[in-house]
């Protein structure tokens, strides 16, 4: 292979392909071509970088200069800038929020500097479609040294001496998980990567498919010659398809280099490994009921015990990892349960995966040790909150998981603080929440998520769940009742309490975690009518100062409901009953003139606009009379 | 193709390795060719291309080559900096691909710098 100066790292994950980076690519190759540079500069299209938020973006090696916002028609201007006369083009790098100067290299960026990259270690360095780049990062070196060098007993030891628990959000230890497997005798046994990803906002899984597929791949396949199994299945969403794509792609060339398939590398061990395509149902990122998908049954969980490692697939032994547990297994071979157990708190090891979104300036997705307190990731990784606006909660677990309000800023992240405050783990969805965010109304997003995710084998899961959101759209809707509260709680705690599987029995987490830290927010609704974030469309009402309004017709041009009444120079008026409380008014009037304002409680009950416009100069007339009678 | 045993993996790594050093490496080295207008009108691409090749040749992974503006001092173009890790850089005026061919050798691989093409060592300070 020839030597080039200049490799650029394109990122096509599936935020920058939505962002149009196969464009950028396409310029890209031209531009190269144009300038006779495509001996010297090549084009990696690799995974998801992880900083969405910036996507269509690229990072330029060997500096690492990090490009942001890349549009095709910027490209040549680049290509000439930068590639041929070698001066990096300052305004397409990352300025923070609220700073003018660029950062211009990756590892300066505050985003990254504080990630700890152990299973997205390929991210943004290799083509995934090329199982070269993998091997030339110490790829299936974990695989060869087990297949050269340890018992299959040795491999559990080692995963359960590195303190591994499942990624998937119950966090149960790996290496026991295993022995249970590899104690079973009969044949056949399956492994399952477990990449049924439903939280709302969370990509984690997704992202490490698409950009490093060969570390599932050998993290299987170590697994299965860990516990005697012969065949694993992936478990994808079939709404991934690039993530579905580039794994079929890498099972292909693995099985070509005999690296999965009969007889691995000239050894007695067989394993292979099978995509199944899950059709979206939440459900099934429970294990049992996934394992009834994959059976073609309907995916409803089943009882345990016993348990999948005893009675999995088709009745017989299976393990059931995350995906992204699984891609921690080959880093734990190569560097040893030691160097992984030293990272992380005394109960949690190594690194997890979030995607950081929601009210956040910094979107995308990072991989931190486990022990980093939320403070960390939302202000110095995350940038904090845009607009200068009060952080408000994080949500973590999705709808299994709960709201940790700002006082909880400094816990140290693990599996037991997480639970200890009411949320978990979860697979790592993140959603950053501000002061315009309503906690009733969170809660009521996920129970209708989950009402409507809830298979409805149990009755307390599916009536359940239909009960707690009625309560919950009554509460946001302004006609809540006394005694809501308490309904909510004892409901949910019963819910908990009798569902079979793991999506009822975490279902009021939502609910019962908002309770705990905001419930004057809940009385607030229930009490006062009154929404403290403005949220609850029923509960507020937009208002027109008549002393700021200058009559410029802004507002009312652009109300969709046409429910503005005035002309120009006229002080206007919001037919309330026509408001369908879009807010638009509030976003298109002038900072400077700030006329509209959004009411909610007392303040909206008692609201006494004007009945009619009037001429602005009449009304600043009356104004001034009634100061000078008042003075006077 | 054929099913590797763990030794063709091995070689299979190796291969696989050089490929990748822009992205990984530790650099020792960097060769910054200057490519203003001035610079590529002087010819300083063929002086890119020699480097490039040379490179390759001597199989080392620790030198980046690269590029940047106008240096000032146009007259003298084609010019290089060689910044060695642990000593000053050294900026070459006037270049050929001959006189690459031997900066590279003897500066860049065997440790001195070619007094004799150089213009001066050190860079202008900083504001």
């Amino acid at each position: 292979m020839a030597v080039r100066r200049i490799e650029l790292m394109l990122c096509t994950g599936t935020g920058c392909v939505a962002g149009g980076c196969f464009r950028l690519k396409k310029a890209l190759e031209e531009e190269i071509a144009r300038h006779g540079l495509q001996d010297e500069v090549s084009l990696v299209a690799t995974g998801c970088n992880g900083f969405c938020g910036q996507g269509p973006l690229m990072v330029v090696m060997p500096e690492q200069i990090f490009y942001g916002w890349l549009k095709a028609e910027d490209i040549p201007f680049l290509v000439q800038e930068h590639f041929l006369k070698g001066r990096p083009v300052k305004k397409f790098m990352f300025v923070p929020p609220e700073k003018r100067e660029p950062i211009p290299l990756l590892g300066d960026i505050p985003f990254f500097k504080k990630q700890m990259l152990l299973v997205l270690r390929n991210k943004g360095v290799i083509d995934p479609e090329k199982i070269g780049d993998y091997l030339a990062r110490e790829g299936y070196a974990a695989l060869e040294k087990v297949l050269a060098s340890m018992s299959p007993e040795q491999v559990i030891e080692e995963i359960t001496k590195s303190g591994l628990r499942g990624r998937g959000g119950a966090g149960f230890p790996t290496g026991a998980k295993w022995r249970v497997g590899r104690a079973e005798k009969r044949i056949p046994k399956y492994i399952v990567g477990n990449c049924d990803e439903g939280d709302p906002g969370a990509y984690m899984d997704r992202s490490l498919l698409e950009s490093d597929p060969h570390s599932l791949i050998e993290g299987m396949t170590i697994a299965g010659y860990a516990i005697g199994a012969s065949r694993g299945y992936v478990y994808v969403r079939t709404e991934y398809p690039l993530a579905i794509q580039r794994l079929q792609k890498a099972i292909t060339q693995a099985r070509e280099f005999g690296l999965v398939g009969e007889r691995i590398l000239g050894s007695n061990s067989s394993f292979d490994i099978e995509i199944r395509e899950g059709s979206g149902a939440f459900v099934c990122g429970e294990e049992t009921s996934l394992l009834n998908s994959i059976e073609g049954k309907n995916p409803e969980p089943r009882q345990r015990p016993p348990f999948p490692a005893q009675v999995g697939l088709w009745g017989y032994p299976t393990i059931i990892n995350n995906v992204e547990t699984l891609a921690n297994v080959p880093v734990i071979i190569n560097r040893g349960a030691d160097w992984f157990s030293a990272i992380g708190t005394a109960t949690s090891k190594g690194t997890k995966i979030f995607s950081l979104v929601g009210k956040i300036n910094n979107t995308g997705l990072i991989e931190v040790p486990m022990g980093i307190t939320l403070r960390e990731i939302v202000y110095d990784i995350g940038g904090g909150i845009p607009d200068s606006r009060q952080f408000k909660a994080v949500q973590t677990g999705g709808p299994s998981g709960g709201c940790i309000p700002a006082s909880h800023l400094d816990l140290p992240i693990d599996y037991e603080s997480l639970r200890g405050v009411g949320s978990m783990m979860g697979s790592g969805g993140m959603i950053v929440m501000d002061e315009d965010t309503c906690m009733v109304d969170v809660s009521k997003f996920f129970v209708q998520f989950t009402n409507d995710e809830s298979c409805g084998k149990c009755s307390v899961c599916r009536d359940g769940s239909d009960a707690l959101l009625e309560v919950l759209t009554r509460i946001c809707n302004g006609e809540g009742r006394e005694g809501d509260v308490e309904f909510l709680e004892e409901l949910g705690a019963a819910v908990k309490d009798a569902s079979m599987c793991g999506l009822g029995q975490t279902l009021p987490n939502p609910v019962l975690s908002t309770l705990k830290y905001f419930r004057d927010e809940y009385i607030a609704h229930i009490k006062e009518k009154d929404c403290p974030a403005k949220a609850c469309r029923a509960l507020i009402k937009y208002y027109i100062d008549p002393d700021k309004c200058p009559g410029c017709m802004l507002c009312l041009k652009n109300c969709p409901a046409g429910a503005v009444q005035g002309q120009s120079k006229h002080i206007h008026v919001i037919d309330q009953a026509a408001c369908t409380k879009c807010g638009e008014c509030l976003e298109i009037c002038p900072p400077k003139v700030s006329a509209v304002r959004k009411l909610s409680g007392r303040e909206a009950m008692e609201l006494r606009s004007l009945p009619a416009p009037v001429p602005v100069r009449e009304w600043r007339a009356r104004r001034a009379q009634e100061s000078t009678t008042k003075a006077g | 193709m054929a099913k590797l045993t763990l030794d063709e993996l091995r070689s299979k790594r190796a291969e696989a390795q050089k490929g990748l050093y822009l992205r990984e490496g530790e650099f020792r080295g960097k060769v910054i060719v200057h490519m203003g207008t001035c610079g590529i009108a002087a010819g300083a691409r063929p002086i890119v291309t020699k480097f490039l090749e040379m490179l390759e040749k001597s199989g080392r992974k620790d030198i980046m080559i690269t590029t940047s503006g106008c240096a000032g001092l146009c007259s003298k173009e084609p010019m290089v900096t060689v910044e060695m890790l642990n000593s000053a850089p050294v900026k070459y005026v006037e270049l050929t691909p001959e006189k690459a061919v031997r900066i590279f050798q003897e500066h860049i691989l065997g440790g001195t710098a070619v007094a004799t093409y150089a213009l001066g060592m050190g860079s202008e300070r900083g504001a």
